[in-house]
This record gives C-alpha cells, structure tokens and sequence, in this order.
C-alpha cells in the first residue's frame, strides 16, 4: 500500500516559527515522498490545531501523520488521541521534535535551522512509513496497593486508596506511624497542635477495613511491574508478638535498660522494650536488641518476659518476610534534617545548646521531653536569649547543598513566635536570608511575630557560634544595617536543610526510581507529572520527592493516590507495545539478550532453543536489540530498517 | 627517610628557632629534612586574580625544583604551605595554565637553564605538597612519634592555634575540616598536653595587617589570646612565624585595652616536640621569644 502521510508544522507561537521558516518547511515536506498532505499552524495542539489534523486525515485518507512540534515528552500522547478518534492507528501518529532539537538552539542561524528542521521531519516520515498499527498490551493487574512510609503523607495516601476502595498495605520502618509530624508541637500558620490532627489520622489508617498496616517492616524486594508487582516486606523482630500483646505497658515501666530516644531526638531516654511516644500506633512496643540487658548480657535480665501478662515476649523471634502482589506503588518515604554535625561552624554536635529544629519542636511539645518548657540542654535553664538560624545547609552551594529547603523560614518564625509567648521576656533572634513565606497565611504569620511577638529579624548570616562563659556566643552580621553583629545567646537554634531520608536511597536504589543529584525522588514531569515516577507504577508523596510543609505533602499524597485509583479504574493494565520482539527464524538461541535484560523480559524457550521476549515485562529498552549478533531482537516501530533510512534521510544533501 | 625540604625565606632569616627546631625533630622521628639545593620565595601571598599565571610563577617553579628531589615536598610555614599547595593544585587541575606556567619557566631566561638542565621536564603537579604535621601524622606517624618520646608533656595545658592559612579555602587546602580541625589536637595529645579547645583557633591573626594597620591586627590577635586565656591555657602553640609574631610580640599592646591582660607563651610545635624527644640546648631556642616560655615550661620540670 502507498504510504499517505500527513505532515503538519506547529509555529509554538513565536517558538518555532520565529526561528525556523514553518511555511518553507510545509512546502518543502509536501514534495518529499509518501507525503500526501502538509500544512502549517499556529498553536497545533490547541483545539483548532488538532481538529485540523483529524479533518485533514479524513478528507486525504492519510495513513500516518507527523506533527512537526515541541519534544514527544510534552504532546505526543495528545497527538496520538487525535490520530485515533480520526481513525489512524495511534502508533502511526509521530512527533518531530523541531523545537527543542531546532528552534530553541539554533536561534542565531534561520536558514541552517529551517534545513535542520526540514532534515529531522524528514526523517520522522521515513519512520512513519514502516511504523505498523498496533495495539496496547492488555495485562491482569491487582487491584492492591502499597504505600511505602508511615508519615502524614503515606498516611493520607493509604487512606485515599483505601477509601477509594481498594485495598492498601501500609509499611512503615519504625515501630509506629506519625513520621516526623508526629513530633511536631504547633504547626504554621494556625498553632494547630500537630498531634491533635495527626493522631485521629493514624488511628483512622490503622482502624480501616482495607489498609493492612505493617508497622516494624521494610521491604525487602520488589518485583514485576506495574499491575503485577511482586513484594517481600521483612517484618521485623520486635522480641514480641505484637497480635497478643495488649499494650499494657508493664514491660516498658520495669525495663532496666535505658538509651536515648530516637523520637525526642536524643533530648531524654526510652526503655529497650519501647513505644517511641504514649500516642504511638499500633501502641504495643517493640524490643531493641541492641540495648536489651538480656541480650547483652547473654541472657540475664528477662524482666519483660517474667512480667508480661500475656505472655507475648519471644526473645528467639526471627525477622519474617511477608510476601503479597500489588498493582502500584505510592513511595512516601520522607526526610531527614542534614546532620548538625556538618555545620561544624556553629559547633553542630559540640555544643549543647546549640540544637536543631526537631529537638526545639520536641522541647516546645506538651508531651515532649520538657513537657513545653523551653529549658536549654547543658543545665536546664530557661534561655532569655534565643537565636534561630535559617538555612543551615541549605542555599549553601559551596560548602552544603544548593536548594532551598522551603520550610525552615516558616518554622523558625513559628518556633520564635512559640518561644515568646512560653517567655515573654525573653528575646528571640531570627538570622535569615530572605524570608520565603509563600503559602496561604504565611506572610501574615511572619508579619505577626515580627510585629507583635516581638522577634527581631535579622537579615545576614552567622558565621560563627561558640560557647563562652556559658554562653552561645553568636557571630553574625546585619546586612540592612551594615555592620557586624555578636549576641550572647542562651541557646542557638539551627533550620537544618531537608535532605532524603537516608535508608529511602536504598529503597529508591532497589525499586530502580531516579532520583536528583541530592537523592529526592525524580517525577516524570516536574510540571505535568509531579506525582508520578518515570517508573511506572510507583508514585510519589510527601518530602521525599523535595523539602515540603503538612499541606503540601497531604495534597501530594492525595493526588497520588487518584492516580493510584486512576490505574485501578481499568480491569486491566494497558501497557505501551513499543517493545522488542524475537525474529524466530533467524535466532540462534545464544542467549545474549537473555544475559543483557535488566527487566528479566528477555526468556530463553528450551524447547525451541530460541529466545522469546515476555511482552508483559519488556520496557522497550533495547538493550537486547543493541547486543543481539544476527538482529533477531527488534524493536516494534524502530526495526534496524527503520532507523537505517531514518539515518539515510539526515545524511542526505 | 629522606624527604625533601622547603623553609622559605622567613624560616631562612627570622623564625630560624622554627627551622632548627624542626630539622632536629625530624632527625629523631627517623627523618632527614632535605633542603631543596635551589628555591626561591614562595611568593607569600596566594593571588586571587584567576586569569594570570604570572603570579604562580614562583610557587610553580619552587615545586618543579622539588619534582628533581622526590615526590614529596614537606614545609612549615603556614603562608609557604597555603601558597604551595594552592599553587600546586592550579597546575593539577588546570591543564591550560599549567601549560602556561611551564612555557613561562622556559621564557624565563635566569630560570630556564635552571628548567632545562636541572628537572629536564614539565613540571605537571606530580610533587604532593605537605605540611610538617600531616609528615608526622601521615609519614611518620603518630604512633611511631609517640614511640621515640622521652618524656610525655602531661599536664601542660596547650591552645592549638591553626590560624587560618592552613585551612582554607578547604576544597584546595584539603587539609583539614575548617570549622573543626583536629590535626593538631592529634599531635598535642600524642606529646600528652592537656589539649585546650577554644573558639578561636581558627580566627585569623591580623597577618600582614600588622604593617598596615596594626590596631585591626592586634584586635584580631588579642581575641586569639583572649580565648585561649580565657579557656585555661598556659602556652599556646603555632605553626607560623606571622602568627607567632602577631600574638607573642604583641602582647603589650593588647595588654593596653584589656584590664587584667595576663601575658602567655606562644611557642612553634616543633618546639614543644623538640622537648618531649629530649632534645636540648642550642636546637630549642626561646630567645626570640617576647613572653618567656621557659617559666610555665620549668614549673612543670619540662626544662
């Protein structure tokens, strides 16, 4: 059959067209061979855009079409629709891409632009002309999710699945939910107590019929692939059986063993046998083996055991991995504060009164460490002089990291606000860069500490803290004023950058998800796709794709989670049939494919002594078509034909 | 061992008690410090112009003398240091400049026989600039000094002064962390001082402010001093001839703004590790000392 292709040039507004010469283009495609139709427009994606490309596949009976336009990236999926609903097969609708390959890097040279881009149109219709119609890949899917991470955000994303109905499994690494909300006091902009609206949210998870909440758990394994992911959670030994164990809490009372408490971040003490916090969900203990007397002491101890009345201790539990199938995979494994033992400028870690912003949020706690005393660490004293330093780490390029952490202006104002009204007289400085208060309330709630807590804001940085007679003495400069500043604080209060949570690299690393230079979690699109993963199937919520505030994070996890029910609305998965496929007469069963395919997509088939590839699990990578010695493997709608006349048309004139 | 040796000018002419000190300390650890035959002035001063390579020249041609030695070049002086090791570090990463810097020393006519007949080939960054205390930590180390002590310094309490020169910039000074170093705090306690922490440690001393405006200098030098006092030292030790002269000789000065001024002791390292290996008479030298360590030394019987 004679190929009829379409071939229609967007401007982009001035994008294109202010560079490139769009009508010489359409001209000169319309006299290439196969072309049977070849236009230009202004806006080709807008409404008027893609009605002329469904009119024109019509009225000239074309077979393929080429927009010639932005990177496929932004609107070949929308190109595609059209070609469908005009009745050309979608995977004969192809983009070329003559904007950001052309007009955006060739803006000096018109003419040597408009050949590149009349070059790189013609290479996409040699495509076209050998591009089959296809269909997608239907494959089963289970209609279960997991939700990786037990803060705010995997909380809302777990309960939005399950209530959109479908069954969620929930793991969480510590012993209960709440992440690092769940240690917060009051929260920006309202003074809302953070645990008075996260724990009815834990309870809620752990109490629905659909969520599965694995707490002491981490993942083992992941396997498969969107729809049909295989998962092997470790549960942990927790020393206990914790379906028998009440919670009473009498192991916890005669515990002997002591060490510091993760969750007031080492500002008191837990037992071995411990609940991070009394709100603690599931509020049954686990044992730390590591500071358990028993296990210390070869045996000696077993108060706990002596003392349980249900009899739950196991000191001989083993880890158990749980294995369960999932559909998707909502990733909300958080943050961590930068270690403030890299601030060595300020004394991180030498000096205690010199604390972080979690360690302040636990002593601003009613149920913290101080019961909401601000008492400062080294003696106990109320401070009458407090400075807080933003961006600890943070837009620090030369020494730290380079991004800005987003929430530490706005804590820090919280934090002094707090800290003024627990001690009216005493005086609370504000080191900062700028003040980023971009959120709904959040000027006014810098306005308000600065004008009616009193808090001196003080633009510059620190460059210096050091303990002197007692004091933190505090090493700064006033860049409005001009002139260098010291105070001699009681306790210095450091905004920590946020940075990924350090064992979420491990599980980003094992779930093979890209991530930035700094560890944060990659979405697909950072504009049009911020939840989702290029990988697909998993998705993205809370701090861990980048720093975030509470309702950030909640509406991040929210939108996960639609697009969690989004797949799950399908019976089954559709899955892009852009894959490769085995030439059976000409392989020869030598298995290099076989040995090349990171997605295990590629099988050997004993009986025919040949490779077959598994269209369910190939991700179209091509890395078997690359190694493949007689070009058994190819790839559909890029065979090695196709992309030697691709390459023919670029070198031609 | 014999391992390549640059004083500079000032441990040439001033600060010799610095230099005699070190030699002999050298010798009883197991090394012999070998004077490089042929060196110049380091330049003293790092240029912070990046686009003219004239002004690395001295340092460069300073480390392609030491390439025909070895491939170490161990020195004292914390300016020699900073200027040596930065320059090296241009030449090591900068294939442009250094290529410039090597046509240079050829152009140059004193130097180019010098060049030519003496290393016989580029000089391309191949010679590890260090200081004396990362020979001793590194080369020697601390455990091997520790073995050839005759007597350990307990109970003298000693502020480890770094200055700044040693340390920063910290991407190419890599010598240790800037805001909390402990080469030094290592070195003291192999030795057995009290080592003394404060603040100040890594404060600038005034530098070669003192010429220009010796008020500024004596202010930095007299926080230095301060803190040290103030956090219960009794001699404080450096590692460079500026810094030993801005806090020891201007002691007076401070002791004009600050009611109470007690004086203390600044001494050079070696000067100290001369005495903990036992070494004696003419080589430890505290006569050009302004405050007298000899005191504070003689009431802990370490003289």
């Amino acid at each position: 059959m004679e190929e009829r292709i379409g071939v229609f040039v967007c401007h982009c507004g001035s994008n294109i067209a202010g560079v490139v010469d769009v009508k010489r283009v359409a001209e000169e495609l319309g006299k290439y061979p196969g072309v049977a139709y070849s236009t230009d427009y202004t806006y080709m994606c807008s409404d008027p855009g893609q009605t002329m490309v469904k009119d024109a596949i019509k009225e000239h009976n074309l077979s393929g079409v080429i927009v010639a336009a932005c990177s496929p990236t932004l609107h070949e999926a929308t190109f595609r629709r059209a070609g469908r609903v005009a009745g050309v097969n979608p995977y004969q609708v192809e983009i070329a891409n003559i904007r950001e390959q052309c007009s955006w890097v060739h803006q000096g040279d018109k003419e040597a632009a408009t050949r590149k881009a009349i070059k790189i149109i013609k290479t996409m219709v040699e495509k076209a002309r050998l591009d089959e119609a296809l269909d997608p890949i239907a494959v089963p899917m289970t209609h279960k999710a997991l939700v990786v991470g037990g803060g705010i955000a995997g909380i809302q994303a777990a309960l939005d699945i399950a209530n959109a109905g479908y069954e969620t499994i929930l793991v969480e690494r510590g012993p209960s939910i709440g992440g690092h909300m769940a240690q917060l006091s009051e929260t920006f902009p309202t003074l809302d107590c953070s645990q008075c609206i996260m724990t009815p949210k834990m309870v809620e998870v752990a109490q629905h019929p659909r969520v599965k909440l694995m707490t002491y758990s981490e993942i083992d394994d992941v396997s498969g692939y969107v729809g049909n992911f295989k998962v092997k959670i470790r549960k942990k030994a927790a020393y206990l059986d914790r379906d028998i164990c009440n919670g009473c809490g009498l192991c916890m009372e005669k515990c002997p063993a002591k060490t510091t408490s993760e969750f007031d971040e080492g500002l008191a003490q837990r037992k071995a046998i411990y609940t991070p916090f009394p709100q603690a969900v599931p509020n049954k203990p686990v044992l730390d083996r590591d500071h358990c007397t028993y296990f210390l002491n070869d045996g000696k101890c077993g108060i706990c055991k002596k003392i349980c009345p249900v009899q739950c201790i196991d000191y001989e539990q083993e880890d158990e991995i749980v294995e369960d199938e999932v559909g998707a995979i909502v990733v909300a494994t958080g943050y961590d504060l930068y270690p403030i033992e890299n601030l060595g400028e300020y004394g991180g870690g030498k000096y205690p009164d010199v604390i972080t912003s979690l360690q302040f949020e636990r002593m601003l706690s009613a149920s913290g460490p101080t019961e909401g005393e601000v008492k400062r660490p080294s003696d106990g004293k109320v401070p009458e002089t407090v400075v807080f330093l933003t961006c600890c780490g943070s837009r620090d390029p030369e020494a730290h990291m380079p991004y800005c952490s987003k929430v530490c202006c706005m804590y820090l104002t919280k934090h002094a606000m707090l800290y003024k009204h627990k001690v009216h007289d005493g005086q609370a400085y504000v080191f900062y860069m700028d003040v980023r208060t971009a959120g709904k309330g959040y000027e006014e709630f810098y306005t308000r500490a600065a004008e009616e807590d009193d808090v001196l804001f003080l633009r510059g940085k620190v460059s210096k803290i050091f303990e002197e007679d007692g004091k933190v003495v505090v090493w700064g400069v006033d860049t409005l004023a001009g002139r260098k500043v010291e105070i001699e604080a009681d306790m210095a209060v450091l905004g920590l950058a946020t940075v990924p949570n350090a064992a979420a690299k491990d599980l980003a690393n094992m779930l093979k998800l890209h991530t930035d230079e700094w560890g944060f979690l990659a979405e697909a699109h950072p504009k049009l796709r911020p939840v989702e993963s290029l990988a697909p199937g998993f998705y993205l919520a809370g701090a861990a794709q980048g720093p975030k505030d509470i309702p950030e994070a909640v509406a991040q996890a929210s939108a996960a989670a639609s697009k969690v029910a989004h797949l799950f609305a399908e019976e089954e998965y559709h899955r892009e049939p852009i894959i490769a496929w085995i030439d059976e007469d000409t392989c020869a069963g030598c298995r290099v494919c076989v040995s090349v395919c990171p997605y295990d997509a590629a099988e050997f088939d004993v009986e025919k002594g040949i490779a077959r590839i598994q269209e369910a699990i190939c991700e179209g990578c091509g890395a078997c078509i690359a190694a493949c010695p007689s070009a058994s493997a190819q790839q559909r709608n890029l065979t090695d034909e196709q992309v030697y006349k691709m390459v023919s048309a670029a070198l031609e004139g | 061992m014999k391992i390549p040796y640059y004083p500079g000018c000032t441990l040439h002419e001033r600060a010799l008690d610095f230099d005699v000190s070190a030699r002999e300390c050298a010798k009883a650890v197991g090394v012999e410090l070998q004077e490089l035959p042929i060196w110049t002035c380091c330049g003293a001063v790092f240029p912070l112009v990046s686009d003219n390579v004239m002004e690395i020249l001295a340092p460069v041609r300073n480390l392609a003398y030491a390439a025909r030695e070895g491939d170490k070049l161990v020195t004292l002086c914390s300016f020699c240091y900073h200027v040596l090791k930065r320059a090296n570090k241009v030449v090591k990463d900068d294939p442009e400049k250094m290529e410039k810097a090597n046509l240079f020393l050829r152009a140059d006519t004193e130097a180019r026989e010098e060049v030519e007949s003496y290393t016989r080939k580029d000089y391309e960054g191949q010679v590890d600039v260090l200081h004396y205390l990362e020979m001793l930590r590194d080369v020697v180390g601390y455990d091997e000094v520790k073995k050839k002590l005759r007597r350990t310094l307990d109970g003298l309490r000693v502020a480890p002064y770094y200055g700044c020169m040693l340390l920063r910039p910290k991407k190419e000074m890599e010598f240790d962390d800037p805001e909390q170093p402990s080469i030094f705090e290592e070195f003291l306690d192999t030795l057995g001082c009290d080592v003394v922490d404060f603040a100040m440690k890594t404060e600038c001393c005034g530098g070669f402010q003192i010429v220009a405006d010796e008020d500024l200098a004596v202010q930095c030098s007299r926080n230095v001093v301060g803190s040290a006092l103030k956090n219960g030292a009794e001699i404080i030790v450096t590692t460079c001839p500026l810094c030993r002269y801005n806090l020891d000789k201007k002691q007076d000065e401070m002791a004009k703004s600050v009611r109470g001024f007690k004086k203390i002791p600044v001494v050079y390292f070696t000067q100290l590790l001369g005495i903990a290996l036992g070494i004696g008479g003419e080589h430890i030298d505290f006569s050009d000392n302004y405050v007298d360590p000899r005191p504070v030394l003689a009431g802990k019987s370490l003289l």
